[in-house]
């Protein structure tokens, strides 16, 4: 086996499952919110939510669109540079991957075709439901996403035959208490990118005072959805962390910069680990009981430190315990974000205070941190295994693949994805900045920032939408 | 419980090639012509379903991997660098339909990259087909041919064959979805894929008779069998009778018909073996507790509705393209 092709493969995943991963957290936040606008406007009647959910859907389109060619990417590079893995976990995560596939896939291509072209061809109920049916899909999908990394994290329900992990007990692979607080984490997460993108955009239009109904509803949605999704993100958080702590030491230790075994444990709150000499340099730490509290909510319990773990069995130690620590600050930045702007704007102030519409503009980036750093601290943190204490990652690659394939392969898609993630960046920013009403290529005639509001520019609106949205 | 996944795993190929087929086509056919107007009514024949269709290659591929680990973690990594050709085609091409029309001083370099897009990813399927009937370099199961083990004259021409092939189908869509010179386009087109398809079958079987290609025993054993290329045979006479009277609707399902009968001919080729002479079904099966479970879940609830998911698209979106309010 080739180790520079072992070590190019790894980072060809980390690259492309990075990548791939920043469009769903923000399309099945985005799927849900279009729903409920496609929802109210149906209900009330009111042309902002219409305006709301037709601008919201081009964007949707761009980043559902680079979610989906990543994605079947994914679908095969499993087996090009995986071949030992997918051959001894393909009983068990082949099935897995084929039910996101059967259940979400589908269903997601097909009612997209219809929310992006089929407005006029069907009758608003079906409309409404081809818009839920898209964000059921993403649930979906990331539902088995979750259950099939759940399993490399902790396999259950397996037995080994012939050197494959052979399922014999579906419910435990899909029911397990560790699936069901991860599930929850992720969605909680996609949720809260699209509402901070949707509160972002909105403050970005009150600071250049521009589409004012339509900020307004942006910022009051997004932020009090956050307002309310945070805390519960911290908790889930919290319950994530303790099936870390109980089924893999070795990543807990690392991500706790934790050398020794304490009983009860301090907590370090920063530092920088020193690997080489087993010790953490400039650290701030908490004294017991802190680290038992936070790991094991307990005053008592003992922790597991790194010595007390074979060294060929640790993971890298920095890069969990920077990763988590930026993954739980963006949280907490986002918690007092949404709080105090939530208050704000439930007061009616919050146009007046541009000192946080500016952070509440500045603070799209953060979910998306958050969400990469979380899975950097789930992933690495497994390491040196794919399957956890089952199967190791160097032992999981395609036994013939060369170092030169490899790096071809990495070349390609590392210069592809570069070039299209430029660009969808670029376009999905002309259109946040051109706004709710504005063509991004020849303004509609009628199509001026500061349009009048009617039944009747409704009626024209829906017939020249798409020319303004497609041309 | 094999069998019914082998079923579900030809009907996703026939689906994806048959339905991805016509889309793929269009894209190598929108290189023929610069005209926006006529551009974009090729690609608003294509636009609303190409997603559904392109669901149905991850579809195979996730039954290739849940129902026969065996196959899949032989042949993706033996295609390595083909399979990276094609999803780079592929992913250039997904997005060139979101991207063109955000752009007009750039909008070639979209246009462009969905030509190449199409033709790489067509390209690749054919070549891999065509290096599977020919037969991969493998010892005692595993693949040993190194980084360029699948590449050779015959795989290439199937590559050049399943261009013609989907172009054929992609322009038979077009005549079925669109009108005006687009339409006639299409139909001054349909005689030389058709021709270019026909030449291209008999150089495969003439070569197949001269290489003795394993995969000819079969047939001489079993002459009942050429039933098959006989349907296809008789789908083509219809196609050049609809082409002269020009009937809309028939092109597009004799042409499905000619590359069902292709299907069926590979198929009978290929049986037993998943990987031909290599691997059989039964040994690049998954253990019985995936299969069922894929069976009772998937299989049995999941997949007639994905059938139905892909009638209502196409249901919704029926009837020539200039008809569609919207002018996309």
């Amino acid at each position: 086996m080739d180790i520079t092709a072992l070590l190019l493969s790894r980072i060809q995943f980390a690259f492309t499952i990075s990548f791939h991963i920043i469009f769903p957290a923000f399309t099945i936040g985005l799927a849900a919110w279009l729903t409920v606008l496609e929802a109210l406007h149906l209900k009330t009647g009111r042309p902002t939510y219409r305006m709301l959910f037709d601008f919201w859907l081009k964007i949707f389109g761009v980043a559902f669109g680079l979610g989906v060619v990543s994605g079947v990417v994914m679908a095969f590079q499993f087996g090009t540079n995986w071949s030992v893995l997918s051959k001894m976990s393909g009983p068990i995560q082949g099935p897995l991957l084929s039910y996101e596939t059967f259940t979400a896939f589908a269903l997601e291509a097909s009612f997209f075709g219809v929310l992006i072209f089929g407005r006029s061809r069907v009758p608003p109920w079906f409309y409404l439901f081809s818009t839920a049916m898209v964000a059921l899909g993403t649930t979906l999908s990331a539902f088995w996403i979750m259950v099939n990394n759940s399993w490399m994290q902790v396999p259950v329900g397996y037995v080994v035959e012939n050197g494959v992990f052979v399922p014999d007990d579906w419910t435990r692979i899909i029911f397990n208490s560790v699936v069901w607080v991860r599930f929850p984490h992720m969605l909680l997460g996609a949720y809260l990118t699209g509402a901070f993108c949707v509160a972002a955009t909105g403050a970005w239009y009150l600071l250049r005072k521009i589409y004012h109904a339509e900020a307004k509803v942006m910022l009051a949605m997004g932020l009090g959805l956050a307002a309310v999704l945070v805390p519960v993100q911290l908790l889930f958080g919290h319950l994530t962390g303790r099936y870390v702590g109980k089924y893999q030491p070795s990543k807990m230790a690392a991500i706790e910069a934790r050398w020794n075994d304490e009983k009860p444990a301090s907590e370090v709150l920063i530092a920088w680990p020193d690997v080489e000499n087993r010790r953490n340099l400039y650290a701030i730490t908490l004294p017991p009981p802190f680290g038992s509290l936070i790991d094991s909510d307990s005053l008592t319990a003992g922790e597991v430190g790194l010595n007390s773990i074979p060294q060929e069995n640790w993971p890298p130690i920095l890069i969990p315990f920077f990763t988590f620590r930026i993954m739980v600050g963006c949280g907490l930045a986002m918690l007092a974000l949404a709080w105090l702007g939530f208050y704000l704007s439930l007061k009616d102030r919050i146009e007046r205070n541009r000192w946080l519409l500016w952070p509440v503009f500045l603070s799209f980036p953060l979910p998306f941190i958050a969400i990469l750093t979380g899975w950097y601290t789930a992933e690495v943190g497994r390491q040196p295994w794919v399957v956890y204490g089952l199967l190791r990652t160097a032992d999981a690659m395609t036994p013939f693949l060369t170092a030169r394939a490899a790096s071809i392969s990495l070349l390609v898609f590392g210069a592809i994805y570069t070039f299209i993630f430029a660009f969808g960046i670029f376009y999905i920013y002309r259109l946040l900045r051109a706004g709710p009403v504005g063509g991004l290529i020849k303004p509609l005639a009628r199509a001026v920032p500061n349009r009048p509001m009617s039944l009747a520019d409704e009626d024209v609106n829906s017939e020249t939408k798409y020319a303004g949205a497609r041309v | 419980m094999v069998m019914f996944w082998v079923t579900l795993l030809s009907v996703s190929i026939l689906l994806y090639v048959l339905l991805d087929g016509f889309d793929l086509g269009v894209g190598m056919l929108l290189g023929l012509t610069s005209s926006e107007t006529r551009r974009r009514d090729m690609l608003a024949a294509v636009a609303p379903i190409w997603d559904g269709n392109e669901t149905w290659l991850v579809v195979t591929a996730v039954i290739l991997w849940g129902a026969f680990p065996g196959a899949y973690a032989t042949l993706l990594p033996a295609f390595y660098l083909p399979l990276l050709v094609m999803l780079a085609g592929l992913i250039l091409r997904g997005v060139a339909f979101e991207y063109r029309h955000k752009t007009q001083r750039l909008r070639w370099i979209w246009d462009w990259s969905f030509i190449g897009g199409s033709f790489a990813a067509t390209f690749i399927q054919g070549l891999t087909v065509g290096a599977l009937v020919e037969g991969l370099p493998m010892t005692n199961g595993q693949y040993v041919g190194g980084d360029f083990g699948w590449l050779s004259p015959f795989a290439a021409l199937c590559g050049v064959g399943l261009c013609l092939g989907y172009a054929l189908l992609g322009a038979c869509w077009l005549v079925k979805k669109c009108e005006a010179d687009v339409r006639e386009a299409a139909y001054r087109l349909i005689p030389y894929l058709s021709a270019g398809l026909l030449v291209f079958l008999i150089v495969v079987f003439a070569y197949a008779l001269a290489e003795d290609l394993q995969v000819m025993g079969r047939w001489m054993d079993r002459p009942y069998l050429f039933v098959f290329p006989v349907i296809g045979a008789m789908a083509a006479v219809v196609l050049a009778v609809s082409i002269q009277r020009h009937r809309d609707e028939l092109p597009f399902p004799m042409v499905i018909l000619i590359f069902l009968a292709a299907f069926a001919t590979l198929a009978i080729s290929f049986w037993p073996y998943m990987i031909p002479f290599v691997l059989t079904i039964d040994e690049a099966a998954a253990p019985q507790s995936s299969l069922a479970f894929m069976f009772w879940g998937e299989g049995l609830f999941v997949f007639p509705l994905m059938l139905l998911y892909t009638i209502i698209s196409y249901s919704v979106f029926r009837g020539k393209v200039a008809s569609m309010p919207q002018h996309y």
